[in-house]
């Protein structure tokens, strides 16, 4: 599996730290536990295409949104996480 | 069918052809009263206590594919309870007790093999760790012993214990851990089952669950709609869709974890051996295939094959630990769908909707637990309340924080295990 980070260009999966889903992105207000439980624990968890965040660890470290096909592994787009919140 | 020695005498003198199917290809009825969805090795194991145990006989297994297709059908095959933590000790010692009388228990010899689970450390401080838990694994009735470097030398004078990097300091001895066959548990608890009246319904895809006023009330499948008092989920990595059916979402990444098999080899690995230094480790099977794997690819995946980069680290831990194995080949590889939970330890556990209940989360250590996992899903189906030594292994703890299992100690999160 080879991911195109948008900084450095396609690279070696081993180059990045997988976190998960992109749940990660959407952190609650403190204080809600249920909404907290969701955010760490709950998970879509979806057979085909789903979008996780990757970090390119061993490049630039920008934190990296890939659309993914889970059953193909195939890497269908990626993009700067910051941007999502843009 | 029985099977005694006269039997297979007589099979093998006459060309083996009066060896019948061991169960009924069943055809669903309208109405059970259990309905278990999944048919591998935990569905199996749960109808088959419901009805041994409990006397429920009125079940259904459904199975999308074949009877033994998933997982039970493709894992490292190790059996051990070496585990520390409150929850998981108790329940892991029940599974090894189940093991030991299995193939009395279901007439089936399922090559239940005690050749002993070795954790080897590489430090000081491993040392400390593997003493604790063997004194853990004591405690919980079960066997440890720690043995020293020249002790493990004596018993696998082949691993390279002077390696420089990772020098091996001696090892955990768990004898009554090692391995059975697989499948082979998947055929014994099949078996055992249909004998009991239970329907395996092979080909037989839920597509949806029925839940009225917050009450199961059935499922429906590809063979049409089938009526249920109760219903289990015991679908491991796909547990997460099945959930979804009955509006419910659950803690469960699926990851993927792969495992390899060499050419078949003289006898000469003993025991199950686990590396301390990577995640690496290695048996050999009675057919004489080196069988190895190690840690997940770590990223969610549903592809049942894996990538390079893990593959390689494995080859490279297993040549760190017994260069000899290097000159045998790889024969197969393989990569096996693993329902992770965040803190790496199970879910056996009633859900939001009444008469729904889940037995989930098996991580990449589902095997061992098959006895275990189906006396007490079937404990809890039967009798709606958990059984004693599965009773912490529940969906709250995830949401409180209290009770969490987290046998590695790296954090409950889901990238983590």
């Amino acid at each position: 599996m080879r991911i195109t980070c948008p900084i450095c260009g396609e690279r070696d999966r081993r180059e990045f730290y997988y976190l998960g889903a992109r749940d990660y992105l959407d952190r609650p207000a403190e204080g809600d536990l249920d909404a907290m439980h969701r955010y760490l624990h709950l998970r879509d968890n979806p057979v085909g295409v789903t979008q996780d965040l990757w970090q390119h660890e061993a490049g630039c470290a920008a934190w990296i949104l890939v659309e993914r096909n889970v059953t193909t592994h195939e890497v269908i787009s990626t993009r700067l996480a910051r941007e999502r919140k843009l | 069918m029985g099977y005694n020695a006269w039997q297979i005498l007589k099979e093998g003198l006459t060309g083996n052809k009066g060896w019948g199917p061991v169960w009924r290809d069943a055809a669903p009825k309208p109405e059970y009263d259990v309905i278990i969805i999944g048919g591998g090795g935990h569905g199996l194991s749960t109808a088959y206590y419901l009805a041994k145990n409990h006397g429920i006989t009125n079940i259904a297994v459904l199975e999308k594919g074949y009877i033994g297709s998933g997982n039970i059908g493709r894992n490292t095959t190790i059996v051990r309870a070496n585990y520390g933590l409150p929850g998981n000790s108790e329940f892991y010692s029940h599974s090894l007790k189940l093991w030991e009388g299995l193939e009395q228990e279901l007439n089936y010899n399922v090559m239940m093999s005690q050749r002993g689970v070795i954790n080897l450390f590489h430090s000081d401080g491993q040392r400390d760790a593997f003493a604790r838990r063997g004194n853990a694994m004591i405690n919980q009735g079960d066997d440890a012993e720690l043995l020293s470097r020249e002790q493990l030398r004596a018993e696998l004078p082949y691993l390279d214990f002077d390696n420089h990097r990772f020098p091996v300091y001696g090892g955990l001895m768990h004898k009554r851990g090692g391995s059975a066959r697989h499948d082979a548990v998947a055929w014994g608890y099949a078996r055992g089952a249909d004998q009991l009246g239970v329907d395996l319904i092979q080909q037989c895809e839920v597509t949806g669950i029925d839940v009225v006023g917050g009450v199961v009330k059935g499922v429906q499948t590809s063979r049409g709609p089938i009526r249920a008092k109760r219903v289990g989920i015991v679908t491991a990595g796909r547990s997460s869709q099945v959930a979804a059916m009955a509006g419910l979402e659950v803690p469960i990444e699926s990851h993927v974890l792969q495992a390899f098999v060499s050419e078949g080899l003289k006898p000469a690995i003993d025991h199950v051996i686990s590396f301390g230094m990577g995640h690496f480790y290695i048996s050999q099977s009675d057919k004489g295939g080196l069988v190895f794997g190690g840690d997940l690819d770590f990223y969610a995946s549903y592809a049942q094959r894996g990538n390079l980069p893990m593959m390689e680290h494995v080859m490279e831990a297993g040549m760190s630990l017994m260069p000899a194995i290097g000159k045998a080949k790889v024969l197969r590889s393989w990569g096996g769908i693993m329902d992770m939970t965040p803190d790496g330890s199970f879910i056996i556990d009633r859900t939001e909707v009444d008469g729904l209940y889940m037995d989930c989360g098996w991580c990449y250590g589902g095997f061992k637990a098959v006895p275990a996992s189906g006396w007490c899903m079937a404990h809890l189906m039967a009798e709606d309340r958990p059984h004693e030594v599965a009773k912490r292994h529940t969906f709250d703890r995830f949401r409180t924080g209290n009770g969490l299992m987290d046998e590695e100690g790296t954090g409950s999160q889901h990238n983590l295990h």
